[in-house]
């Protein structure tokens, strides 16, 4: 593995790029494919053919960007056979359910309940044609369940058990996999910021019309619809955002420590409102902000509920501070002591493999043994020192912020909107207010990139939490083959992204009057 | 029973010819799916393990191999 950085850095980077790409197109499918819903149910309830041409309309959108997102996902599992094949390995049979149920559900509730969307009208019932939007709608986050359940083991590894034979870890406890309150938070938590996406999305195209002067009355309807969907996304968004940060606080403290940019915790630990991290050379335990506005006890408070609670920071972590499974904070194993123990696992697994070839029974059950006691640091092994456990700080903090207060623009956003849809509807064919709904797209799309880049980037340096850092997930291929396909995927998801944009800006520009409010057919 | 199916598949042909913006999308998925599934996986993402060994036993092997030799370069910082 003579360029196992060159292969570690660059299948990371081909990861992450394929990731956000593939997430520039689910959560906007999971969002609009309830707004759809949602005035698919004003049309039938209402009868006014109208609400038909407005449901048509979004529908079409939805379906441009369902056919250039699907399968976008799929580079993923690519990805994992060939770049990480240890990772794929060592936990094959834990990540293989979750995604098999994904492919199986996505498969046949979105393919036939999408065709009665699409080819159904006048067709099949109303009631029976806005069941099949509602399903699509579920199943859409149905399987993005699965997904994120996937993603939460790999944050929070439990219900499983370690398998030396096989070399992999194997489900001991499905429930414990899927349902544990770490995939919950954050099952709802990308289900919601996708309806306060979609909902931008909607208010954003809206204000382009409005800005025309096409279709008025359907955007402005639409507007409605797309600022309260958003309203109560970003709600449940904030909510369960909060949820996610007191579940990482308990499994993945040196996250919660890294978003706070905190080297050193303290009780009553202030919470960082607007700050700026010293650069990386300057920066000392004690005093690692250039700048920084605080309120006062507020992490303390968010995590527990009580403002005189201790809150580790990353030495503290390092030093073997622990948030224990009752929420307290106890001092249990340095990393440094975490290394030495990984690493005994790691010796006794090498052992183990030398008795099995040598038919050695005896010497083999003892290395397992010694491989299991000490097997919850086993990914310790891996580092050079306890700093290589600590996550790119500045990356970490400063995509919390820019999420958080991208988040708060957007509370606000609805606010105003909802306020004016039913208060001043004039101000809603103000060009200002119009590009302020427009630009807010990107800011939304920023918003969801940000808390993905918390997330992963959050959790560096390891695939799987304690268990397996990136250097030992990786497959012993030459750089130069992920930099090639790196690049390729580059180009496909540019061309898809384009692909997208332009044709939904040319189906939204061609769409006259009568084509969105008064639909033919 | 029979009307049902007839009239599910109607719905299916009906809808696929009389797709416009739909053309071009079916276009997009089948070319991405083609390129994704007779291209790339095809000769840029082989399944390393089942690729390099033929059986379970070998793969599991040599993934022990691999965790359990030391890297040359373990992470100093990410």
């Amino acid at each position: 593995m003579n360029d196992l950085l060159g292969v570690v850095d660059w299948s990371r980077a081909q990861f992450a790029l394929t990731a956000m790409y593939h997430w520039l197109f689910v959560p906007l499918t999971i969002g609009l494919s309830l707004i759809v819903a949602v005035m698919e149910t004003i049309y039938v309830r209402t009868g006014l053919p109208r609400w038909k041409g407005i449901t048509k309309f979004w529908m079409t959108l939805f379906g441009i960007n369902f056919a250039c997102g699907v399968a976008t996902g799929l580079i993923l599992e690519f990805e994992f056979g060939t770049n990480w094949s240890n990772y794929s390995w060592f936990v094959g049979d834990i990540f293989g359910a979750p995604l098999a149920i994904e492919g199986i559900v996505a498969f046949f509730m979105e393919a036939t309940f999408v065709a009665v969307m699409f080819f159904g009208w006048n067709r099949v019932s109303k009631g029976f044609h806005l069941t099949s939007t509602w399903l699509t709608a579920i199943g859409v986050s149905l399987s993005a369940l699965w997904i994120l359940v996937a993603n939460s083991w790999m944050q929070n590894p439990v219900g499983m058990k370690f398998d030396l034979a096989q070399m992999r870890n194997v489900m001991d406890n499905f429930w414990e996999v899927a349902f544990n309150p770490v995939p919950v938070n954050k099952f709802f938590h990308a289900v919601f910021s996708g309806w306060t996406l979609a909902g931008v999305f909607v208010i954003g195209v809206s204000c382009w019309l409005l800005w025309r002067k096409r279709n008025v009355e359907a955007a402005k309807s639409s507007l409605k619809i797309g600022t309260w969907v958003g309203l109560a996304g970003i709600l449940l968004t904030l909510w369960t955002g909060h949820g996610s940060a007191v579940q990482v606080s308990k499994v993945q403290p040196m996250k919660l420590a890294a978003m706070e940019g905190l080297y050193r915790g303290s009780v009553g630990q202030d919470l960082v409102g607007v700050a700026v991290l010293k650069g990386e050379d300057s920066r000392t335990d004690e005093d690692p902000m250039l700048f920084s506005i605080d309120i006062p006890s507020g992490l303390s408070y968010l995590v527990y509920g009580e403002s005189d609670r201790f809150i580790p920071g990353i030495r503290d972590l390092i030093n073997g501070f622990t948030i224990d499974q009752n929420g307290d904070t106890v001092n249990t194993v340095s990393y440094a002591d975490r290394i030495a123990l990984g690493t005994k696992s790691r010796e006794a697994l090498a052992r183990y493999g030398e008795a099995v070839k040598a038919g050695d029974t005896a010497a083999a059950a003892q290395a397992a043994t010694d491989v299991e006691e000490n097997f919850k640091y086993f990914g310790y092994s891996y580092l050079s020192s306890p700093e290589a456990a600590i996550p790119p700080v500045g990356m970490t903090f400063y995509s919390f912020r820019i999420m958080v207060m991208a988040g708060g623009y957007l509370l606000l956003l609805f606010v105003v909107l909802l306020f004016l849809s039913y208060r001043k509807t004039q101000y809603l064919e103000k060009p200002w207010l119009n590009w302020v709904g427009i630009l807010s797209i990107a800011v939304v799309w920023i918003c969801s990139q940000a808390g993905w880049i918390v997330a992963e980037v959050g959790r560096q340096p390891w695939v799987i939490q304690d268990l397996m850092p990136t250097n030992a997930a990786i497959s012993d291929i030459p750089a130069s083959s992920v930099q090639i396909t790196f690049w390729i995927f580059a180009a496909i998801f540019t061309g898809l992204l384009i692909a997208e944009i332009s044709i939904m800006l040319r189906y939204i520009a061609a769409s006259s009057k009568n084509d969105i409010e008064n639909p033919t057919h | 029973m029979g009307n049902f199916w007839r009239a599910t598949w109607s719905m299916y042909i009906d809808g696929f010819k009389s797709m416009t913006i739909g053309r071009k999308l079916w276009l997009i998925i089948i070319v991405k799916l083609a390129v994704f599934f007779l291209i790339l996986k095809l000769f840029f993402f082989p399944d390393i393990l089942s690729v390099n060994y033929s059986n379970d036993g070998e793969r599991a092997d040599a993934v022990r191999n691999s965790l359990t030799t030391p890297t040359s370069k373990p992470i100093k910082n990410n």
